[in-house]
């Protein structure tokens, strides 16, 4: 554990936290949310959905950390409790500030967040949802910027069109609205929408997964070009494992609403410590015929386990293939197994997991 | 080399008439099902895949229909004859293969017997979304027993037996008591394989599957497409798969279809669409996809500019022409080019293969 | 690890959809409302149900004008006169003549019942005229005239176009009249229970928790309460020393007090299903307030759903008013509605006596059936956006 000072900060690093501190643009700690189960006239709560249960993961200034795993895992709980979307159940969520300090934001109310809010910007799943079908792209796209009088008049449509430009759509379609663009086009003005504030953190929310392949490709260069021209950071929640790994410096993998396994992309990839990430790497198609023959497929058991009631110990045992008994008596800790990669495994140092190894490109 | 055809769809059109205009989902796509084989339709939105599918089984909705072409289904021996009269279209001795009866599908009245007759026993089909496809207020059980005696005359004892039976097939735990749950009380995963069960239990010889696994997450979909192999196995249907994932063609498909804005841009086997794709769509589609393992040393994704033009402003002459870099000025935005056959099966629609 | 320069790498632009940019960017840039009146359009039912919905509201509005007579005339000598069929040509040596005119009546007796009846005399001939001069109103309660559409030329001699009443009094007039009174009641009805809908469906959807379960019990309440009881009980409260018009104010809030329970409902559910929609959250991450959220997103989005379901809850009222004012319970005379014209033709000996009493009947027919259609249209249109 390296408890180095962040600046002003009381608080030492998380488990994970190996990095320097001071280079920390987002540091979660411990992060509940939990969803009451309610029932009956009175709505008694007689339960919880732990959607998001105990999770510290950091995220440094120009990385891209990547949250993956399959649905019900707390993926976009999780993302969405660090743009304050929801109130935390526990935890914290410590941001940067400009001057170097960090800031829980959990505890902020909505006027104390506004600050943040422009530095800490979302870009969401479904390209039709998120833009209003009621107003124009150019109030869409300039909305953020005169809320927090950023921008106003001949400035504001002169910022728009600048930001419309960068993400490649044609200025001169700022008075269209969302119906006039398809998956792509719209995915862009949402993009435009979280740069408009000059953000700091872009939390991506499964950004490309509603997209065609041919478009999806264009908009992953597009995060990523952005990336290097506004020194942005982003947090990137997908279920999907080659996008992540394209686009992702290090991955915290998920199950059931705990971190099962952090490590450098590169590394989790060829050497993942954990059996659910060997298994989910291993479910992943590949795009060769070829290789059909050659891979031994791991078709999990069962199902994801219900966040309402979690198995006993390792929330994974019952569809682990190397379980035994200790892992349905004992919770496992997130451990550093090698320098940089935790995984919560009774078992990650005796056991040899495969990875995904860098084949060739095709021919 | 090839098993017998199965299906054989030649010139397919099915168009859609709405009030902004006639939009061309299916505009001549040619291609064939042979019998055993997994034949992977792949393309994104829009491109015609599941109208095509539908246009099969003739269930395409309102206000589509089939405006020309033949989908000429070759009835197995061990299917003819079961209940249908004889007054359809006379077999044809198809040289060497098995089957006895030719139907065109195409021409069949959408709510007449015959076609009736043939979904659920001849051909099958399971969908993206099981829930919407299961009825929420009958159990599992009743739905597939269901199944079974539309098209056989099964007791209702045999006809519990041979459902237990295919829930146990289909990897359903305890399948005896899932006889009596609703569908809302399943998972998406267990869901499926009971949609499988249904479409499989009158043992057709074609199962079409739409995008079976889309809504699904990665290690449900890896059960699923393990089971669909399994099955295939042993009840030897052909599979129709349709799906826009590359992963999932490479791992299931013996042929594949690609298709772009209702046509198709070119067909072969998996080995050469994938090693050798000659439709510089296809060459661009598999050169955008991130793969596991390669891209995380790549820089940038090679993408394909533009996007799918909507239905009702499609470009004249070759349908990829605006986004192709290979545009040829005046031929490809004039010519809509025709099937080019490149020997093995091997067909594409580009006019760069002209003079071969 | 920035090997690439950003700046080197062009933004890979969207191809403009060049030749179609300009046919389609009426569609582009259209708005809304343009969207909902291009889909409305194309509902022929809803335009037709519009249509006539315009010219009942129109006919409401210059009641005084368009009607022959005062409703509340009456004339003991023609009790129970039928309609007189109105003639626009009249024969004449050298062919027809535009002269309209109706035949007049003459009396017979019932050897029977030794009653007497009118029966239309083709020998007389009463004179009609447009734009006559007859009896003085004062329009809009404004300025006196006494100018009619349509009328007898003699002042003397009254014209009963759709037969009288027992008292003699014109059925045409009154159900112009009537009109008037039938189809405000509805509107203002409407737009009573459509603020306490909003208000109450709007706290409930927003707020949610306890509030929510409260009002919604009392929703279910009102809702469980057979209504014609309800309505019975609340209209015999009403004084009947009061004045006609604050009986008719009365009845109208008896009526909304049932009435935006439905509306609440609808309000409640689109708030609760908006809250989560991924655009009214970024609107909120773009720092947004909650009032800002609420009325630059929400409220837009179920603006025209609102106008659809009031639009469909005006004929409920028309109804409402109607059965009240036909049971005894709701309007009375010297004030007319479709419901108190009704009332008149109740009893059997009437009926078989007069049955042109019944068309106001026809005239509620037709109005409750324009403005569903019109609501139906409107519903259809209410998002465009839906594919």
């Amino acid at each position: 554990m390296s408890a180095q000072q962040t600046n002003g900060s009381q608080h030492s690093t998380s488990a994970n936290g190996s990095a320097a501190a001071d280079n920390v643009l987002l540091d979660v700690k411990n992060l509940q949310k939990w969803f009451p189960i309610t029932a009956g006239f009175f709505r008694r709560t007689i339960g919880h959905v732990k959607a998001v249960d105990d999770i510290s993961f950091q995220v440094l200034q120009g990385e891209t950390v990547g949250l993956v795993g399959e649905s019900g895992c707390g993926k976009t709980t999780a993302g969405r409790c660090i743009l304050r979307a929801y109130d935390l159940t526990g935890g914290q969520v410590l941001f940067q500030d400009h001057d170097g300090k960090m800031v829980d934001l959990g505890p902020l109310n909505n006027n104390e967040m506004k600050p943040y809010r422009q530095q800490v910007r979302m870009i969401f799943q479904d390209p039709f949802n998120s833009l209003n079908p009621r107003m124009p792209v150019s109030d869409i796209v300039g909305d953020p910027l005169k809320i927090n009088k950023v921008a106003a008049g001949k400035e504001l449509e002169d910022r728009v069109a600048a930001l419309l430009a960068r993400v490649g759509l044609r200025p001169e379609y700022m008075r269209r609205y969302p119906h006039a663009f398809s998956g792509g086009e719209r995915q862009r003005i949402g993009i435009a929408r979280a740069l408009a504030l000059d953000p700091r953190l872009v939390v991506a929310d499964e950004a490309v997964s509603a997209l065609d392949v041919s478009v999806r490709a264009q908009i992953l260069n597009l995060i990523k070009d952005l990336q290097e021209e506004f020194n942005l950071t982003y947090l990137f929640v997908s279920h999907d494992l080659s996008v992540i790994e394209y686009i992702c410096d290090r991955v915290v993998v998920m199950y059931v609403g705990k971190i099962v396994e952090v490590a450098e992309t590169e590394e989790l990839f060829a050497q993942p410590f954990h059996p659910y990430t060997e298994a989910l790497l291993s479910a992943v198609p590949n795009p060769d015929p070829r290789m059909r023959q050659q891979k031994s497929r791991i078709v999990l058991e069962g199902d994801v386990a219900d966040p309402a009631n979690p198995p006993s110990g390792c929330y994974f045992h019952p569809r682990c293939r190397y379980v035994q008994d200790q892992c349905s008596l004992e919770t496992p800790e997130l451990r550093e197994i090698a320098p940089g990669h935790y995984a919560a495994c009774h078992f990650a140092e005796e056991l040899t997991l495969t990875g995904v190894t860098a084949s060739g490109e095709l021919g | 080399m090839d098993t017998p055809v199965l299906i054989e769809i030649k010139n397919l059109k099915t168009h859609f008439f709405l009030d902004e205009g006639t939009v061309q989902a299916v505009n001549g796509v040619d291609f064939t099902i042979h019998q055993h084989k997994t034949l992977c339709v792949v393309g994104e939105s829009g491109c015609g895949k599941s109208v095509t599918a539908r246009s099969i089984l003739q269930i395409v909705d309102q206000p589509g229909r089939i405006v020309e072409g033949e989908i000429l289904y070759h009835r197995p021996d061990r299917l003819s004859g079961v209940g249908l009269s004889e007054d359809l279209p006379s077999p044809n001795g198809a040289g060497g293969s098995s089957s006895t009866e030719i139907i065109d599908l195409a021409a069949l009245d959408p709510r007449g017997r015959e076609i009736r007759e043939i979904r659920g026993q001849d051909i099958s089909m399971i969908f993206q979304e099981p829930m919407t496809s299961l009825s929420p207020i009958h159990t599992v059980g009743n739905q597939i027993t269901e199944a079974i005696k539309l098209h056989t005359d099964m007791l209702d004892d045999e006809a519990d037996e041979h459902a237990i039976e295919l829930l146990r097939r289909v990897g359903i735990p305890r399948p005896a008591e899932r006889l009596e749950t609703y569908p809302f009380e399943l998972s998406g995963g267990m869901r499926q394989r009971v949609m499988i069960a249904m479409a499989l239990s009158c043992n057709p010889a074609l199962l079409i599957a739409d995008e079976p696994t889309t809504a699904v997450d990665v290690t449900t979909q890896a059960q699923i497409l393990e089971l669909l192999e399994e099955l295939q196995d042993d009840f030897g249907m052909a599979i129709m798969l349709i799906t826009h994932d590359l992963g999932v063609v490479a791992e299931m498909a013996d042929d594949v279809v690609v298709m772009y804005l209702g046509q198709v841009a070119e067909r072969g086997d998996v080995e050469s669409i994938f090693h050798d794709p000659k439709h510089p769509y296809t060459q661009a589609l598999l050169k955008s996809i991130p793969r596991l393992g390669v891209s995380r040393t790549m820089q940038r994704l090679d993408s394909i500019r533009g996007m799918v033009p909507d239905p009702y402003n499609r470009p004249t002459g070759c349908m990829f022409g605006p986004r192709c870099d290979h545009f040829m000025p005046g031929r490809c935005d004039a010519i809509n080019p025709p099937a080019i056959q490149l020997g093995d099966g091997r067909e594409v629609h580009c006019l760069l293969y002209e003079d071969e | 690890m920035a090997v690439t320069d950003a700046k080197t790498l062009p933004p890979e632009t969207v191809s403009p959809r060049a030749a179609d940019a300009e046919i389609e960017s009426s569609v582009s840039v259209a708005s809304q409302w343009q969207l909902m009146w291009w889909k409305f359009r194309k509902h022929r039912a809803a335009m037709a149900g519009g249509v006539v919905t315009l010219i009942i509201y129109a006919i409401a509005i210059f009641v005084e004008f368009l009607s022959p007579s005062s409703p509340g005339v009456i004339r003991a000598d023609y009790t129970w006169a039928p309609p007189q069929q109105l003639h626009f040509f009249r024969q004449t040596e050298n062919g027809m003549r535009w002269d309209p005119y109706v035949n007049g009546y003459r009396v017979e007796i019932d050897p029977e019942a030794l009653r007497r009846t009118f029966v239309i005399d083709e020998e007389q001939i009463v004179d009609v005229g447009f734009f006559v001069r007859g009896e003085t109103y004062k329009m809009w309660g404004l300025w006196e005239s006494d100018l009619h559409l349509i009328g007898s030329t003699d002042e003397e001699v009254p014209v009963y176009f759709l037969g009288a009443d027992r008292m003699g009094r014109d059925l045409l007039s009154s159900m112009i009249y009537g009109t008037r009174v039938s189809m405000s009641i509805g509107l203002l009805g409407v737009f009573l229970s459509f603020f306490l809908g909003i208000l109450l469906g709007g706290i409930s959807g927003f707020y949610g928790g306890t509030v929510d379960n409260l009002i919604q019990r009392i929703i279910e309440f009102i809702r469980s309460i057979p209504t014609i009881p309800l309505w019975m009980g609340l209209a015999a409260a009403l004084p009947t020393d009061w004045p006609p018009l604050r009986i008719y104010f009365g009845i109208t809030i008896i009526l909304s007090f049932i009435g935006w329970t439905g509306l609440a409902r609808v309000v409640r559910g689109r708030f609760l299903s908006l809250r989560t929609e991924d655009f009214v959250m970024a609107a909120r991450l773009d720092g947004a307030s909650e009032l800002t959220t609420i009325w630059r997103h929400m409220v837009p989005s179920f603006f025209s759903h609102i106008i659809a379901s009031l639009t469909l809850s005006i004929p409920g009222m028309i109804l409402a008013e109607t059965s009240l004012s036909f049971l005894g319970l709701g309007l009375r005379r010297p004030v007319v509605s479709w419901g108190v014209l009704l009332q008149e033709a109740q009893n059997i000996r009437s009926v078989a006596t007069a049955p042109w009493l019944l068309i106001p009947g026809l005239a509620v027919l037709v109005a409750v059936l324009a403005l569903n259609f019109l609501g139906d249209g409107l519903r259809d249109a209410a998002d465009p956006y839906n594919r």
